[in-house]
C-alpha cells in the first residue's frame, strides 16, 4: 500500500509534487515524502485530507510541518479545501524512509538509521563523512527527538544519526 | 472495536487513561523542571527530550479522552484541579528541596532512581497494553513503547553507574531506591477499578504486571551485587484513588498559570 492509493495519475503527479516541496523543518534536504511520513491522501469534491505520520509524538515540529503543508497546497487550484490530520497508527518507523530520503539526511551531515539493532539496543551508524564503521555513540539524545549524537573515530569528526525505530522495540 | 456503547466499558478506560495521562503529565513537568541544572549539558539535552517524549505521550492519552467526549485535550492537562488528578503520587512528588528558580536543591539519585522504575512499570503496562480490548489504546501503546526504548535505555547506564561507581554515589543511590520503593505500591496500582479493567481485557491484573516487573529489575539489581527487596508501599498516599500531596497542587497552579492566562492559545 502505498499513500497515493486513493488518488488517479494526474492527481498523484501533481500531490506528489507539493508534498516534495515541503521539508522537515530541522532537516530541510529532506522532504515528509521522503521520510515517510505522509501514510494517506484523500482528494474528494476539492477537499483533500492528509494522513500523516509523526516521527516522535512530543515532536514541537509538527505543527510548522502542518503550516507549510497548508500553505504549499494554497497554489493547487485543485484543493479547494484541506485537513491535515496526525495520526499514529500504523506507527512510523525509520525503514519508510526512502533510499532518497537515506541520500538527503546523509548531505545533512546525518546518517541514516541502520536496519539492524541488537536487542540491547546498541547499533552501529557508519559516518555519513567518511563512510567508516570506527563510530561512538556519544549520546543516545541529540538536539531533536529523532537524532542521536556520535562521534567518527576515523575522520574525528561529530555527528548525528537517526535513531532507528521499529517494531521489535 | 469492542463495543464501547457499555457504559462500564467507557468509564473502566477513561479511568484508565487518566491514570496514564496524569502519570506520563505530571512527570514530564517534574523532568522539565531539571532544564540547566542537569549534571552536564549532554544530560540536560537527553532529559529534556525524554521530558518532551513524555509529554508527547500524556497528550496522545488525554487526545482519546478527547475523543471519548471528556474535553478538550488542554483543559484535561492544565485546567483539572489536583484532586481530580489520578496519576500515581511517586510522580508528583518534587526533584528535590528549593525552588527550581531559586536555590534549587535537587537531588539526582531520587530522580534517576524514579526514572528507571517508572520506565519499567512504564514498559510493562504498555506491552499488556498493546493487547488492549480498546484498540485506540493497543495503537497508541505500540507508537508510544517505541519511544520509551530509548528512555529505558538512557535510565538504566545511569541507574547502573551510580551505583557501581560506589562511594557517596552508591549510597545515595541506596537512599533513593528506599524512598522510591516507599511510594512505588501507586505506580503499580490500577486504582478502584483494577478488576473492571482486567476483566474487560483492557490490560491485564495487577499482580501479573507486578511480578512481570519484579523480573524485569531483579537481574539488574543481581548484576549490581546489590539486594533487590521488591516491597512496594503507598507512603505519601494512593493518587490512583485521588490522594495527592500539597505539591501537586502547588506545580499544577505555577504550570497552568500561563495556560489561565490564555486557555484559547495554541500549544
Ligand atoms: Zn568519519
Amino acid at each position: 500500500m502505498t499513500w497515493h492509493d486513493g488518488l488517479n495519475v494526474e492527481e498523484k503527479i501533481r500531490i506528489n509534487q507539493v508534498l516534495q516541496s515541503v521539508k522537515d523543518p530541522e532537516i530541510d534536504s529532506i522532504s515528509i515524502l521522503e521520510l515517510g511520513m505522509v501514510e494517506r491522501a484523500e482528494l474528494q469534491d476539492g477537499t483533500l485530507t492528509l494522513f500523516l505520520l509523526p516521527t516522535f509524538m512530543g515532536c514541537p515540529a509538527l505543527d510548522i510541518i502542518k503550516t507549510s503543508i497548508l500553505k504549499a497546497f494554497t497554489k493547487v487550484k485543485e484543493v479547494k479545501q484541506m485537513d491535515v490530520h496526525f495520526i499514529y497508527h500504523p506507527p512510523w518507523t525509520s525503514d519508510r524512509i526512502s533510499e532518497e530520503g537515506k541520500l538527503r539526511l546523509k548531505e545533512f551531515g546525518i546518517a541514516p538509521p541502520m536496519k539492524e539493532a541488537g536487542t540491547t539496543g546498541e547499533w552501529q551508524a557508519a559516518c555519513p563523512y567518511c563512510d567508516s564503521l570506527y563510530t561512538t555513540l556519544d549520546n543516545l539524545f541529540g538536539p531533536t527527538a529523532c537524532r542521536s549524537i556520535l562521534y567518527c573515530k576515523s575522520c574525528k569528526n561529530p555527528f548525528e544519526a537517526m535513531k532507528p525505530v521499529s517494531n521489535w522495540m | 472495536m469492542t463495543e464501547l456503547g457499555t457504559p462500564s466499558f467507557k468509564k473502566t478506560v477513561v479511568e484508565l487513561l487518566y491514570q496514564l495521562a496524569d502519570d506520563d503529565f505530571i512527570l514530564a513537568c517534574r523532568g522539565s523542571e531539571w532544564l540547566g541544572l542537569a549534571p552536564h549539558i549532554e544530560e540536560d539535552v537527553a532529559f529534556s527530550s525524554i521530558s518532551q517524549d513524555t509529554m508527547g505521550h500524556a497528550a496522545m492519552f488525554y487526545g482519546l479522552l478527547e475523543q471519548l467526549g471528556e474535553g478538550n485535550m488542554d483543559e484535561l492537562s492544565h485546567a483539572r484541579e489536583g484532586s481530580q488528578r489520578k496519576n500515581a503520587v511517586l510522580c508528583e512528588i518534587p526533584n528535590g528541596t528549593g525552588h527550581y528558580l531559586k536555590e534549587p536543591r535537587y537531588d539526582w539519585a531520587f530522580t534517576v532512581v524514579r526514572q528507571f522504575y517508572y520506565s519499567i512499570a512504564k514498559k510493562i503496562k504498555l506491552e499488556s497494553l498493546k493487547q488492549s480490548a480498546y484498540e485506540p489504546l493497543a495503537h497508541a501503546a505500540v507508537k508510544i513503547n517505541m519511544e520509551l526504548h530509548y528512555h529505558i535505555l538512557h535510565w538504566t547506564v545511569w541507574f547502573k553507574q551510580l551505583i557501581l561507581s560506589g562511594g557517596e554515589a552508591k549510597q545515595r543511590m541506596l537512599e533513593a531506591i528506599i524512598r522510591v520503593e516507599q511510594e512505588f505500591g501507586d505506580v503499580c496500582s490500577l486504582g478502584p477499578l483494577s478488576a473492571e479493567m482486567a476483566n474487560l481485557k483492557l490490560i491485564d491484573k495487577e499482580d501479573v504486571l507486578l511480578e512481570r516487573f519484579h523480573n524485569s529489575v531483579k537481574p539488574v539489581f543481581h548484576t549490581l551485587s546489590i539486594p533487590y527487596k521488591g516491597s512496594f508501599g503507598y507512603r505519601s498516599g494512593r493518587g490512583r484513588f485521588g490522594e495527592h500531596t500539597q505539591e501537586l497542587q502547588h506545580a499544577l497552579t505555577t504550570l497552568t498559570e500561563v495556560y489561565r492566562t490564555d486557555p484559547a492559545a495554541a500549544w
